[in-house]
């Protein structure tokens, strides 16, 4: 009945026996240098471990497991990216505003990854245990391969599309991309325990999900298979790294008890941040998929409300409870996209890609899904903007937004039970005032507002005569845009000329 | 109380898996996206390498996995012949 | 609170008033009309007068919207940094405590935004 050949007569080491040779005994008590000059960074947070050890990678992935399946996914990506590039792939996707997504995509979440690469690198040099130390270098590798493989799969849309062409640059300039920026390099710019709580715990495991199922799930029912496939590559190591999330925090709670009101800080502080961010990742799934998936409250009720309640129902037997103004994150779940697809409408002309109003298939979608919020506060504002549209009056905001200290986007969010009054907040440090778009922005500053007077805030670096010059022409022109092109709406754009330009080529000569 | 959950890629690999899955977790719960398939299961769930086994109709080494995955929640217990993912039973028992 | 660092943590402000060149930026934000999806930061003398501001700036910024050619100043009703406030239109920013990065909210009675809705 069984096929399988019999088992060989020398006995395998088990998974566990391999694990423990590649992690255990591989350290040692330095003599040359005392233990806090080679590990300088180690206890000055106030994390106590008294036994690194007790650390263990759940998957007990060995060296050359991992070279083996990295090397396998690897294979399966670059024979897909190939074949997309000869079969014109893009040809198939559901329409061109799609791709606007994937600019955002690659100029705001790529670059992260290789700011992981950096981040896992120097806390894996960092920790005194072999375990942490092997699994943050692993990580770090496979953080470098998920820039380079979205990189180069989305290099093929760059031949055809706007605003693809200088990813990094952008980054490290354009307005909106001082959100992602900032809050990666708020983490790297912490010590290597509230790094982990922040992109291994509250980023990775707890939010990371809302990134790239719907994200991925999306590119496929919009016909990217590329994207797909870069997603699942760099998504099967995700599962690892979410592991390491959990990991790292039961092994700090466990450690000490001390640690418990550390972390929670932590932990309260990243998922504030991390939600923040993913306020980009709620536009895209209700605003720029032609065909969606959900909408993003019901993937905020699957990926946070209810596995969330898991997560920390479990972690409750430590004394960690959920984190704070998760109650304000998910009032904030029926507007969220709509207000963020809002301030990038008003400053598309200073955007790498383009937006539009949706059609009234597309309200009717959001309605659907938005009953009590999209008739009531957003249809009416987005139809006046269609109707101006319509007179050659498209309505683009001509002045800079305020925006928030900590989390860097325009105040457009409103009040936790009111959807119609922008929400203010401020505080004064030595004599001078900040303003934040919430509470849980607000607490961030206050904890530690030595870091955050320091942040780059682009429309006041734009005031200070620090990016170019005074005209939007001269700061697109800093940030590497090309005016007319990669900026404005839709409709007009050469994006949307060149793919009707296609859809008419395909309607006369079928292949 | 709480589910456990694993998320996997609409790949042949993939549907075997979550054949395997369903087979040995009757509670299992599925739902279909494009391109991946979720299951949900109260409190744990279990993959055994040899249900994958003849399913696959090759030997199978757990750690492929890896190749198939997309997410997952709860903690992994891992080793040679068995994948699990559990929620601690009762909480406060292991207080640190 | 502090951060905690390896070594002594203390920087300059990035938005000081210094770093304008002699401007002060003000967040203005007519309430109720959220087609302006967010407080304009506006940099500006601390010596003008505020009534310019109404006659020469605010209206470049504001008139994409139907209902600012109805706005009535007289009526309008102000919050400056979360204080009620009734601004001296002759008087300068400084003059009227307006200081930099102070927050200025505005209501127009009567004029609630597209469909009443706010926008
Ligand atoms: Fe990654
Ligand atoms: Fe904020």
């Amino acid at each position: 009945m069984n096929a399988m050949p019999p088992l060989p007569k020398q006995r395998k080491l088990s998974l566990k026996e391999r694990y423990a040779h590649l992690t255990r005994g591989l350290g040692w008590e330095t003599t040359y240098q005392p233990m806090d000059k080679v590990f300088p960074y180690v206890s000055y947070e106030g994390i106590k471990i008294h036994d690194w050890d007790a650390w263990e990678d759940p998957f007990r992935l060995t060296m050359d497991a991992y070279w083996k399946y990295q090397a396998e996914k690897e294979r399966k990506l670059y024979a897909v990216i190939e074949s997309f590039a000869q079969n014109n792939g893009h040809l198939n996707i559901t329409d061109a505003r799609y791709v606007n997504a994937l600019k955002l995509f690659l100029t705001g979440v790529s670059p992260l990854e290789y700011s992981a690469h950096r981040g896992y690198a120097h806390v894996g040099r960092h920790f005194v245990g072999a375990g942490p130390r092997i699994a943050c270098q692993m990580q770090a590798i496979d953080e470098l391969r998920h820039a380079q493989t979205q990189i180069h799969t989305m290099s093929h849309y760059n031949k055809f599309f706007d605003g693809l062409h200088d990813p990094r640059h952008m980054h490290d300039r354009v307005w909106y991309l001082s959100v992602p920026k900032s809050f990666f390099e708020d983490a790297c710019s912490a010590g290597p325990f509230e790094f982990l709580t922040a992109i291994s715990f509250s980023f990775e495991y707890v939010l990371t999900n809302l990134l790239f199922v719907p994200f991925m799930s999306g590119a496929a029912y919009n016909g990217d298979m590329a994207t797909v496939t870069f997603g699942f590559s760099a998504q099967s190591d995700e599962a690892r790294h979410m592991t390491l999330g959990l990991e790292i925090i039961k092994f700090m709670l466990e450690q000490d008890e001390a640690n418990v009101p550390i972390i929670q800080k932590w932990i309260d502080k990243w998922f504030w941040r991390g939600y923040r961010l993913l306020g980009l990742v709620s536009m895209m799934m209700d605003y720029m998929l032609p065909k969606r998936i959900m909408s993003w409250a019901e993937a905020w009720e699957m990926y946070f409300e209810q596995a969330g309640d898991a997560l920390f129902e479990d972690l409750s037997r430590y004394g960690i409870r959920k984190p704070k103004y998760h109650e304000v994150a998910s009032k904030e779940k029926h507007r969220l996209s709509h207000e963020v697809w809002s301030i990038f409408y008003n400053y598309t002309h200073a955007a790498a890609f383009h937006t539009w109003m949706p059609t009234e298939e597309e309200m009717t979608w959001l309605s659907a899904k938005y009953p009590d919020t999209f008739d009531k506060y957003y249809r009416p504002r987005f139809e006046c903007w269609t109707e101006m549209q319509a007179e050659g009056k498209r309505f683009y905001n001509p002045t800079l937004p305020q925006l928030c200290v900590t989390c860097q986007i325009p105040m457009g969010f409103t009040e936790p039970d009111d959807p119609t009054t922008i929400c203010f907040r401020s505080a004064d440090y030595k004599g001078e005032r900040y303003h934040f778009c919430s509470d849980g922005c607000k607490d961030i500053f206050q904890n530690e507002p030595e870091k955050y007077i320091q942040s780059w805030l682009p429309v006041h670096q734009i005031y200070q005569g620090n990016c170019g010059g005074a005209e939007v022409k001269d700061v697109l022109a800093w940030y590497h845009l090309n005016f007319g092109t990669d900026n404005f709406d839709y409709e007009g754009s050469p994006d949307q000329k060149l793919w009707e330009e296609w859809q008419a080529q395909k309607a006369t000569n079928p292949v | 109380m709480s589910k456990v959950s694993i998320t996997l890629q609409n790949t042949d690999e993939g549907r075997l898996l979550v054949e395997a899955i369903v087979a040995d977790n009757p509670a299992a719960e599925v739902s279909w996206m494009p391109a991946l398939t979720k299951i949900d299961c109260e409190d744990r769930l279990s993959l055994r390498r040899e249900t994958i086994e003849a399913r696959f109709g090759r030997r199978y080494d757990l750690q492929e996995l890896q190749l198939s995955l997309i997410s997952l929640a709860g903690n992994v217990e891992e080793d040679d012949d068995s994948f699990t993912l559990a929620w601690a039973q009762g909480a406060g028992s292991r207080k640190a | 609170m502090t951060v905690t660092a390896i070594g002594r943590y203390e920087f300059k402000s990035r938005d000081r008033l210094e770093n304008f060149h002699g401007n002060q930026v003000v967040y203005w934000h007519w309430e109720e009309h959220l087609m302006y999806c967010a407080a304009l930061a506006l940099p500006l003398p601390p010596s003008m007068p505020f009534r310019t501001v109404l006659t020469d700036i605010l209206p470049g910024c504001y008139n994409l919207h139907p209902e600012w050619s109805r706005v009535e100043w007289d009526t309008v009703t102000w919050m400056l940094d979360q204080r009620p406030f009734k601004p001296v239109l002759d008087a300068s920013l400084a003059a009227n405590n307006i200081g930099h990065k102070s927050l200025l909210r505005f209501w127009t009675p009567g004029l609630h935004g597209i469909g009443g809705c706010a926008t």
